[in-house]
């Protein structure tokens, strides 16, 4: 399977994004590759688009089979949920299960006017009715293997693939 | 030893006592408080990781604040929570304590969090549900005679660390009643195996068990001395009935000595904490300007407090 390249992904994402989000659009990330991403985008592209982080694990669905993971990071939405358009944002788009936690958590900040997600990566095998509004690329991915964002000291990104599914 | 506190898998299945306990479980539940505590900052004050479960309070020996601030955490994990004042009600009429608990486990208990006058009870009913293949079942001892509040303890490790960062370079002092005091005592082993280079017991001698020293606590009897160069100073509640019991001459007297004023606070560093677990009674052992004053982290702790036992929950529901 090749890996597409994370730099081209990425900026593939921006331009499908440019022009389409709202220019007041709040850039939620999901810890901790969607956190970086959020970062950069907000960066990249124009608007006044403050960064917010969510941690989804008080609300994963997996609680009973899997505990709390060792390193719960702090939900952190610096701006006023109710009445905003968020853009949630990840790495990998794979069950939608993350995704469904996030949406969940954003609601007990605040109802938002609208809810959009971008991912970098869309590796199929939904099992929740959840389609991303802007994708970077889009790629079929063994069950068993993990899609792995990276972050370099330079902010540069790299994408690899891991042995042991998501 | 086997330790009941864990299960076949070595992770935390019960909170029975911090003595024991290593660090890496200790330090992962602050770390999981740390998110729990801005829960609290929020419109929807809950989390739905219990949903569904059920948290008995077996509250063998009064208690408001400790059973209320359980239940607070219960409920934001979205758990449903009963209460039972036990002093009240089946005991009276005989029935044993593994009987009571059997019964509460007929009814789905999926958290037992235990507070007992008897040093130990958690501890056997812990044991107990081990025993029957029913480790499923936790256990949160909420303070079991001299024994242990291994909870209170991790609230205060936590508070600690919020405002002193390292154990590794602090000195603390925990002044009073240690004698009769599970608070102090489950805070000693946590500081301890936090590798706290220096823990010190304040109080005259008829309140300080002879062997504290072998748990590498230095005593003082002098409370200046003692209170030279700390970082935290931890003020214990000072139990009246002490007072019958002859080991105190009066309260004026034990305020002279062992009450914490300005004046006295001014032998710790400019910047040192203050701790109370409360309630706490004002001109017995503390000041009303100290407990009120700048240096005082006295109600921050009861806020970590909540975050903290939310952090237990889950991870022993997580398993």
């Amino acid at each position: 399977m090749a890996l597409p390249d994370a730099e081209q992904t990425y900026a593939a994402l921006a331009d499908r994004m440019r022009g389409a989000i709202a220019f007041d659009a709040k850039f939620v990330g999901i810890y901790s590759g969607g956190a970086w991403l959020a970062e950069r985008l907000a960066q990249t592209i124009e608007g006044d688009h403050p960064v917010g982080y969510i941690d989804v694990s008080f609300y994963r669905d997996d609680f009973d089979r899997k505990g709390l993971k060792p390193e719960v990071k702090r939900t952190q939405l610096p701006f006023e949920v109710e009445g905003a358009t968020i853009v949630l944002v990840d790495d990998v788009l794979y069950t939608g299960r993350s995704v469904r936690a996030a949406v969940n958590e954003l609601f007990d900040y605040g109802r938002p006017a609208r809810i959009e997600l971008a991912v970098l990566v869309d590796r199929g095998g939904r099992e929740l009715p959840i389609e991303a509004t802007y994708v970077g690329a889009r790629l079929a991915v063994a069950r068993d293997l993990s899609i792995v964002l990276s972050r370099a000291a330079d902010g540069r990104f790299a994408i690899t693939a891991e042995a042991g599914g998501a | 030893m086997h330790n009941p506190q864990l299960n076949a898998a070595g992770e935390l299945t019960h909170l029975l006592t911090l003595e024991g306990l290593p660090a890496e479980f200790i330090v992962r539940i602050l770390d999981t408080a740390v998110p729990f505590v801005s829960i609290a900052e929020r419109d929807v004050k809950k989390v739905p990781l219990l949903r569904g479960r059920s948290v008995f309070n077996l509250f063998f020996e009064s208690s408001t604040r400790t059973r209320t601030t359980f239940e607070i955490a219960a409920k934001r994990l979205s758990a449903d929570v009963i209460n039972l004042n036990i002093g009240v009600s089946s005991t009276s009429k005989g029935e044993t304590l593994l009987d009571t608990v059997d019964n509460l486990v007929a009814m789905n208990a999926d958290m037992f969090v235990v507070r007992h006058s008897q040093s130990g009870a958690p501890h056997l009913i812990a044991a107990h549900l081990n025993r029957t293949g029913r480790a499923h079942v936790h256990v949160v001892n909420a303070g079991d005679g001299r024994h242990a509040h291994p909870t209170q303890g991790l609230l205060d490790l936590f508070t600690i660390r919020h405002y002193k960062k390292d154990f590794r370079r602090l000195t603390v002092a925990i002044v009073g009643d240690v004698l009769h005091s599970r608070v102090a005592r489950s805070l000693i082993h946590g500081l301890t195996t936090l590798e706290t280079p220096e823990v010190r017991a304040i109080g005259p001698k008829t309140l300080l068990p002879t062997a504290v020293q072998s748990l590498g606590v230095h005593v003082y009897h002098d409370m200046r001395e003692g209170l030279a160069g700390c970082d935290v100073v931890v003020m214990l509640r000072l139990q009246s009935e002490r007072m019958r019991g002859a080991l105190l001459p009066s309260p004026g007297e034990y305020f002279k000595h062992y009450g914490l004023t300005a004046e006295k606070l001014a032998m710790a560093k400019p910047d040192a904490i203050v701790m109370h677990p409360g309630p706490m009674n004002r001109g017995i052992e503390i000041d009303s300007a100290v407990a009120d004053g700048d240096r005082s982290v006295i109600l921050p702790q009861v806020t970590f407090g909540i975050a903290v036992r939310m952090a237990v929950m889950s991870i022993l529901a997580g398993g």
